[in-house]
Parts: C-alpha cells; sequence; structure tokens
C-alpha cells in the first residue's frame, strides 16, 4: 500500500509534497512547444495531401514564392538522398517522396514573415497527383487482390504467398497446444478487432528551429526525447548530430506520440534555405491528427482451452496490425509477449502480421500493442469464465503468472506483484458491492515490460549545500519530483534543497526518451548513483579535514559524521558546510551516472469497472472504477495514483468512445476533437486507485515503471462489464452506443 | 489586408494592438501580447485550453476574433493571481491536479468562473461546468476533488 498509511524507514520517499514545477504551471510562465520564438523569425505551414494514395506528378511553387514576404519553400527534392530503412521511412514521412502514402502526408514546406501569409502561400503551392488505389484497414490490406501500397515492403519472415502489404511474420510459443486444448473441458476461439486511437495530448505538436548554411543549429522543441529528435533530423537532413543542439520545452503531453519526428525537420530546412533566420512551426490539431501517430489497429483471433475449474490448458493467437504506411510501426513484437503475459500456460502459440496500410505512421501509445492484445485475450478468459461460471479473478489467481514463473515470451520473472494485485482488487469493497439492473462488472489484469534503457545523469552540490540535478528525460508527469525526492533521500537534505532539470543535448550523454515507463526508474536510478558518488566525495573532503581515512567517515542526514570510537571525536559537518568551502579544498563536487539501465522490473495491474448500459441507446456509464497496481516503492504516490487514473481515462476512451473514422475515400472522417471525443469531466466517474508495492529488487528504492501498464485493461474489463449488463458481448472496439444498441437488439 | 486597431483590457492593463481581421482573440493574446499562458489546443472550441473571461463571460479565445474583444475586458490566466496564488492554483498543486500542465490554465480559468457563480457545486456540476476543457493525463479525479477544495476554502469552511 502507499507509504502514507505505512511506517517505512524512509524519510521522504512516499510523502507527497508539491512538484517543483507546479508554480509555473498553475500562472501560465511554464513554456511549452509554441510558447517560445526568437528575434527575426519567421512562420512555417506544411502543404499535406488530400489523397489517401496518390502519385506526386508536379509541385509547383512559383505562386507562393511569389508573394511579399514568403522566404522559403521545401519539397522532398531538397533533402538529401541514399537513407535506407528506417531513416528512409522517417524522410518519407517527412516529406512525401514520390507517392503521398496516406490523407494528410506532407507533400512541401513554407516559411513566411507571418503564420497567417505562410498559410496564404501554402495554399497557393500547387500539387499535382494521379490518384492511386488505396486501402485502410485492417484486414482488407491483407486480401488478395489488395492494392500493393509500397513495393518490396516484406521482410525475410514473411512466408511466400502473403499479400505484398504484409511486411512482417513473428511466431514463438512453447509447449504442445494441441495436447492442451485436447486436455481441456472447453475451447473457445473468436475474432476481435479494435481501432487505432490518438494519444490525444492536448498540445498540438510544435518547435522553433534555426540552421545556417553550415549545417549547425538549435531547436527548441517538445518532446519526450530531445536526442532522439536530434538523431533523426539529423539523419533526415544529412547533417551531424552534435551540430545540432536541441532543448526540449515542458511538454503538453506525449503518451508515446512525441519520441519521434514528424515535422521537426522542415523548419530546419527551412531555416537554412532563408538564410538562417529561425522559422517556427506549429501543428493544428486536424495536423495532428491526420498526421501523427496514432496506434495500430488491430483485428486478432484468440483460442483457448479450459477446464471446468478454471485452469487455462492451452492458448493460441494470431495477430494482425496496421501501423499506417510505413514498415517496422505495428507493435506486433509488443503486443505478442504482452499477449499471455499474465498467466503461466503449459502450452501457448503466437503468431502475427504487420500489414501496411494508407494511414499515417504510428507511434508508440502508452504500452504499444498490450492493451489490443489484453482486450482480445481477456475478453475471452472473460466469456469462459462467465460460461463456466466462474469468478474471474479467482480464474486470474489459479492461472496467473508469480514470481520465478516462465513468462509467456521467455524470461523469468523475477519479483512481480501480480497475485497481490489481484488479491487487493478481491478484497477491495467495489468487488462486493450489488448490482442493479442493467449493470455490469467487468475484471481485467494488465501488463507492460518497462523498460530502462541509455540515461545519462549529472548532479552538482551548490556553496550553499543544495544540490543541482540533471536529467535528459522530459517531465510529463511529475518525474522531477520523484526524483528530487530520491535524491534528497540520499543526500539526507530537505526535498526543497534539490531542484531537478532538464537538460539539452548538450550537456549530458545520450539519454532515450521519457518512454516506456522508464523516466522515474532509470533517470531515477542514476541520480541516486550520482548522489552517491557526490557523498563519496564529500566524505573525503571531511575526512581531510579531519585528518582521517575517508572510510572512517559516514553520510546521515546530509553530514558527514566520523564513524566508530577509532575515527575520533569531530563534529558532523554538513553539506553545506563542505559546498561553502570545496572550492579551497578540492574544487566543484559533482556526481555523474550512466548507464543502460537494466533490472526495471515488469508491471502488472488489475482493474475492476462497473457499467450500467442504458438498454434504449445502447449508451454506456461507467459508474465506478477501481485500478490496482504494483508500482514497486510509490515515491510520490499521488503522481503515482495519477498515472494511473489517466491511464485508466485514455483506456476507457478507448474502449467507449475513441476511433479512427475513414471514409470510403480513404480520408479521416473525424480530425478534430468534437468528432474524435477523449473523455471529457462529465463522462468519467473518480477513478480509485490501490498502489501495491512489491519493491523492485532492480532499484535503490524498489521503483517500477507505472505508467503504463494502467491504459491495458480498460479495454477487456469494459467489454466484460456490457457484457455483464446486457448479455451482448462486444468483441470490436469502440462499444460505442449504436454498436451496443444492435447487439442488444441481435441478442432479441 | 488592412490591420484593425483595437483597445481592450486585459488583465486590469489596457492594451491596444493591430489585428489582422482573421485573427482571433487567442493569436492576440499569444503573439501580440506575449501572454503565452492561455493555449491552443484545438482551435475549434473543443478542448477549452484556449479558456478566458469577457466581460466576466468565460469564452473559448480561438472562436472569438482579435477585433471583437475592442472595448472589453478580458481576463486570462496570467492575471489570476495577485501577490499570492488563487485558492484554486494552490489546490491544484497540493492535490497534484495537474501533471503535463497544459490544460491546467484554461482549467483554471474556467474553474473560478463557475466559482463565482456557484461557490457550492456538486461533483457532477464541477464535471459539467468543465466537460468543455479536455485533460488527457489525470482522468479529472485530482482536478475535482482540488476545486472542491478550493471552493470549501473560499467558503470558509476549510
Amino acid at each position: 500500500m502507499a507509504r502514507d498509511d505505512v511506517k517505512t524507514g524512509y524519510k521522504l520517499i512516499g510523502t507527497r509534497p508539491n512538484r517543483p514545477d507546479g508554480l509555473d504551471k498553475v500562472t501560465g510562465r511554464a513554456r511549452y512547444g509554441a510558447d517560445f520564438s526568437l528575434p527575426g523569425m519567421l512562420h512555417a505551414a506544411v502543404v499535406r495531401s488530400p489523397h489517401a494514395h496518390a502519385r506526386i506528378v508536379k509541385i509547383d511553387a512559383s505562386k507562393a514564392l511569389a508573394l511579399d514576404g514568403v522566404k522559403a519553400v521545401v519539397t522532398r527534392a531538397d533533402l538529401p538522398t541514399g537513407l535506407t530503412g528506417e531513416e528512409l521511412n522517417l524522410q518519407d514521412n517527412t516529406l512525401a517522396g514520390e507517392k503521398a502514402l496516406y490523407d494528410g502526408h506532407a507533400v512541401a514546406a513554407v516559411a513566411a514573415t507571418s503564420a497567417l501569409l505562410a498559410q496564404d502561400a501554402a495554399r497557393l503551392i500547387e500539387v499535382e497527383y494521379e490518384v492511386l488505389p488505396h486501402v485502410t484497414d485492417v484486414d482488407a490490406a491483407m486480401a488478395p487482390g489488395a492494392p500493393v501500397i509500397r513495393e518490396g515492403v516484406a521482410d525475410y519472415s514473411v512466408p511466400e504467398g502473403m499479400n505484398g502489404n504484409v511486411a512482417r511474420y513473428m511466431e514463438f510459443g512453447h509447449g504442445d497446444v494441441d495436447a492442451g486444448f485436447a486436455a481441456a473441458d472447453i475451447v473457445r476461439e473468436q475474432t476481435y478487432k479494435t481501432e487505432a486511437t490518438h494519444q490525444g495530448y492536448i498540445e498540438p505538436h510544435a518547435c522553433v528551429a534555426q540552421m545556417g548554411e553550415d549545417g549547425r543549429g538549435e531547436m527548441w522543441v517538445c518532446t519526450q526525447g530531445h536526442w532522439y529528435i536530434r538523431r533523426m533530423c539529423a539523419s533526415v537532413l544529412g547533417i551531424e548530430a552534435a551540430g545540432l543542439r536541441v532543448t526540449p520545452s515542458e511538454i503538453g503531453g506525449g503518451f508515446g506520440g512525441k519520441t519521434t519526428i514528424f515535422m521537426e525537420p522542415l523548419p530546419l530546412a527551412l531555416s537554412k534555405k532563408a538564410g538562417g533566420r529561425p522559422v517556427k512551426l506549429v501543428m493544428s490539431r486536424s495536423e495532428v491528427l491526420r498526421a501523427t501517430g496514432p496506434t495500430a489497429s488491430a483485428s486478432m483471433d484468440v483460442k483457448l482451452g479450459m477446464k471446468t475449474d478454471g485452469t487455462i490448458t492451452a492458448g493460441q493467437v494470431f495477430f494482425r496490425m496496421q501501423g499506417g504506411a510505413f514498415p517496422g510501426m505495428s507493435p506486433i513484437g509488443e503486443a505478442l509477449p504482452c499477449a499471455f503475459a499474465c498467466y503461466d500456460i503449459p502450452a501457448l502459440k503466437h503468431e502475427a502480421v504487420e500489414v501496411i496500410a494508407n494511414r499515417p505512421k504510428a507511434a508508440a501509445y502508452r504500452a504499444p500493442g498490450s492493451p489490443m492484445a489484453a482486450f482480445a485475450v481477456e475478453s475471452l478468459v472473460d466469456e469462459m469464465c462467465r460460461e463456466l461460471k466462474l469468478d474471474p479473478i479467482a480464474v486470474r489467481l489459479k492461472n496467473g503468472a508469480k514470481n520465478g514463473s516462465k513468462s509467456s515470451y521467455g524470461p523469468v520473472y523475477n519479483v512481480i506483484g501480480l497475485q497481490e494485485t489481484l488479491e487487493a482488487a478481491k478484497a477491495h469493497p467495489n468487488y462486493a458491492i450489488p448490482l442493479g439492473p442493467n449493470q455490469g462488472r467487468g475484471v481485467a489484469s494488465g501488463f507492460w515490460f518497462n523498460h530502462g534503457g541509455e540515461t545519462s545523469v549529472s548532479l552538482a552540490v551548490g556553496e550553499d549545500g543544495t544540490a543541482t540535478v540533471m536529467i535528459g528525460t522530459p517531465d510529463i508527469g511529475g518525474s522531477r519530483a520523484s526524483i528530487g525526492l530520491m535524491v534528497a533521500e540520499c543526500l539526507g537534505i530537505p526535498y526543497e534543497d534539490v531542484r531537478v532539470n532538464v537538460v539539452e543535448t548538450g550537456a549530458l550523454g545520450v539519454n532515450e526518451p521519457t518512454h516506456g515507463s522508464r523516466a522515474t526508474f532509470a533517470s531515477g536510478k542514476a541520480a541516486v548513483e550520482s548522489a552517491r558518488q557526490a557523498i563519496a566525495e564529500m566524505c573525503r573532503r571531511a575526512a581531510a579535514d579531519w585528518g582521517i581515512d575517508a572510510e572512517a567517515v559516514e553520510w546521515k542526514d546530509g553530514a558527514a559524521h566520523p564513524a566508530g570510537p577509532n575515527a575520533g571525536k569531530h563534529p558532523p559537518m554538513t553539506i553545506g558546510e563542505i559546498g561553502s568551502k570545496m572550492g579551497s579544498t578540492g574544487g566543484p563536487i559533482s556526481g555523474h551516472h550512466e548507464v543502460t539501465a537494466g533490472g526495471y522490473g515488469a508491471s502488472f495491474g488489475t482493474h475492476v469497472v462497473d457499467v450500467e448500459v442504458d438498454p434504449e441507446t445502447g449508451r454506456t456509464t461507467v459508474l465506478r472504477y477501481l485500478v490496482v497496481q504494483d508500482a514497486g516503492t510509490a515515491i510520490h504516490p499521488a503522481y503515482v495514483e495519477g498515472q494511473y487514473q489517466g491511464g485508466a481515462a485514455q483506456g476507457i476512451g478507448w474502449a467507449l468512445n475513441e476511433e479512427y473514422v475513414y471514409g470510403t475515400d480513404g480520408r479521416l472522417q473525424n480530425p478534430i476533437f468534437l468528432d474524435y471525443r477523449i473523455p471529457v469531466a462529465s463522462d468519467l466517474p473518480m477513478i480509485d486507485t490501490v498502489i501495491v508495492e512489491v519493491p523492485n529488487p532492480g532499484h535503490p528504492y524498489g521503483v517500477r515503471g507505472v505508467g503504463e501498464t494502467g491504459i491495458t485493461p480498460p479495454l477487456p474489463a469494459i467489454a466484460s462489464a456490457i457484457a455483464g449488463a446486457t448479455g451482448a458481448r462486444i468483441r470490436s472496439l469502440p462499444c460505442s452506443p449504436p454498436k451496443v444498441l444492435a447487439a442488444i437488439k441481435a441478442k432479441g | 489586408m488592412s490591420k484593425i486597431h483595437v483597445t481592450t483590457t486585459v488583465n486590469g492593463d489596457p492594451v491596444e494592438f493591430l489585428a489582422d481581421p482573421r485573427e482571433t482573440l487567442l493569436d492576440a493574446l499569444r503573439n501580440h501580447l506575449d501572454l503565452t499562458g492561455t493555449k491552443e489546443g484545438c482551435g475549434t472550441g473543443d478542448c477549452g485550453a484556449c479558456s478566458v473571461t469577457v466581460d466576466g463571460t468565460l469564452v473559448c479565445s480561438c472562436l472569438m476574433l482579435a477585433a471583437e474583444a475592442n472595448g472589453k475586458r478580458v481576463e486570462t490566466i496570467e492575471g489570476m493571481a495577485g501577490e499570492e496564488l488563487h485558492p484554486l492554483q494552490r489546490k491544484f498543486i497540493e492535490h497534484a491536479a495537474l501533471q503535463c500542465g497544459f490544460c491546467t490554465p484554461g482549467i483554471l480559468v474556467a474553474a473560478k468562473a463557475l466559482l463565482e457563480r456557484n461557490p457550492d457545486p456538486t461533483d457532477t456540476e464541477i464535471r459539467y461546468w468543465l466537460a468543455g476543457n479536455l485533460c488527457r493525463c489525470t482522468g479529472y479525479d485530482k482536478i475535482i476533488r482540488a476545486v472542491q477544495d478550493a471552493a470549501a476554502e473560499m467558503r470558509g469552511a476549510a
């Protein structure tokens, strides 16, 4: 449970202090991507394809360039050639080459002295298209005779005879599934579909960039990972990474969608063409929805064998996922390992294909692949529990993964908390509340691997005994507060004496983005190691002053103390005293740690949801919602709860309402928030949370990433609750009112 | 296109600027007056990140032309705190009612407008009042709690 009501050995970890960036964020002072400006700055606009699939015959920018105040136009012809693999995909997505591959694909960009003028100029750029046949649905893209949208995308893994849109195939498993199914009392097989959804961060992509004719430049950008931005922009533009200095702004949400580039090379290229003047580019909401990373859409077959006592004897899945017009973006490599990660099943077979279609290049979205896989597998588990009249938590406890279980995808779990989340869900009062008419309850568990990744952190002791920490993982949900707590705990100084800054690419070694639920885990781990280095140095300074061995000094409560009777009697030397004298005792005191962090510890959660379905309209109301998840150790419980609640809300949106709707013309039909409707305040109840704490042995304070698992269980849990309320099972998300109403009517 | 001379009051200060007839109040606040605390999330009045009050009425500043602000009294997030934070601002920090913080200015402006009309709202009233302010990070739970706590404090009940 959270530290609030449990006594621990920690002074600060588990408390809920104000976040350091809170004041800026409640006063409007925090600077996000679009809030930054430079003297002499130009504004850019992008010309986008109105066609899902079209050959670009000609681009004529002469009328635009003739306008006073228009300074530069870039097209694909301005970018270097010869790129391959993912670098070519990134370049192809930045600006279309021979073909536009989806509605909204960028074709040209223009820079002018004002945003309005740039938009006017964009409308004057004439693009001649030859429209080609398109396909947007994952199953349709695989069907015989479907238009092959790009030749040669299939890699070595794709079996012969598959449609040319199939880019990748993977399979793995263990045990004898045929024997497993034969041993079952019931074997059930179903197909489930999920539509693409968008991360839906409220801040559109925005950046200001400047690049001179020497190919050196600077960028201020909202991103989850500025080293990724630097590497990708450098690749696409053919410049050197070290020549580009990238500073992250505050970030208005990312959820995976800001781990890559979409338009960031454009202002750099425009700036270079415009004599090095800085260029600002801010996407509109419809550009965000049409042309930045939605998640994959999926079509999934699942087969399970179960005994009447609930023992699962075998499982089999075949997933088909499309991640847009570029190979490599569909998360089959994550979805398959996540499918049965919550279970210990003797025989499993996993297969999946990645398919390309005329849709935008998908990006990561919170636990990429896991929500779809959970929707398929957890829905079928629930269907079989209902058929056999078994308690869904009891079945999960019986079959669930435990410490030392060999995971469905290979590795052996070390210390995990799935069973604890199930027990806590079972014991929670929500699970015992009687249900009324038209009400139903759904249960599902979820998994995310978590991640460590490349991490570089520095810490400097100030002359007044405060500490400054430099991290490279942008803070999206309170990680500066969590890292500050860990450093203050380690140094034994007040939380307020630690300032954590997210610094630019020139200030640290390479950091992976804030992704994979890694920021508090990995930057926190490296920050603690940095603090320990600084402590060791401070002990040496005290020892030198006292004329004793450094080993005879120990650090506690923010000061060096002589350790043991042989160290002599010396009053404690505080960090403030050491800091104030460090210039004359050997120079600045700092710590630095860099690592590709391992030991991240898998994450599990269990959700319980109650819904009421209006039998007249098919509208589903979420009555109450419970998230139980293992945090390892909750450093700042309020922001752990925030991750649980936010993940659940996104999952609820995916389950009930959100979807990419493509017309027969291949154009996105709902590219504004009015029509792509994410949950609003009046759609949701309070979201109850239980923080289970099974400390992760791979972190100095037991942290596990908490960001992603929470989006996974809502999809199946809500569909199962609707089944409980109506008797109708929705196997294709979203569970929108017309779909639920039709299912109720079909049931009769 | 000739520009329009606009004279208005923003957070109590008299201001004037030249607006393109196509520019919104949001554009003017952000680009002419350097008040970037008001955010653009959608430009179509669906997300509420650009919420301000005009003559006391809560509006999406992306749906109002800059020229329409002439002679009006505009209040933005930058005007919410005096020497001390407004109770809503303080309670949002204390309750961890923000994660990325991008929607926060608009939600604070909208919540302040609610409490001026209804100092003792129910949870449901808060949820419907804020239904035009999208937050993608929090699931709204802590936002509702922070507004309730601020309302209680402002009523003197805390």
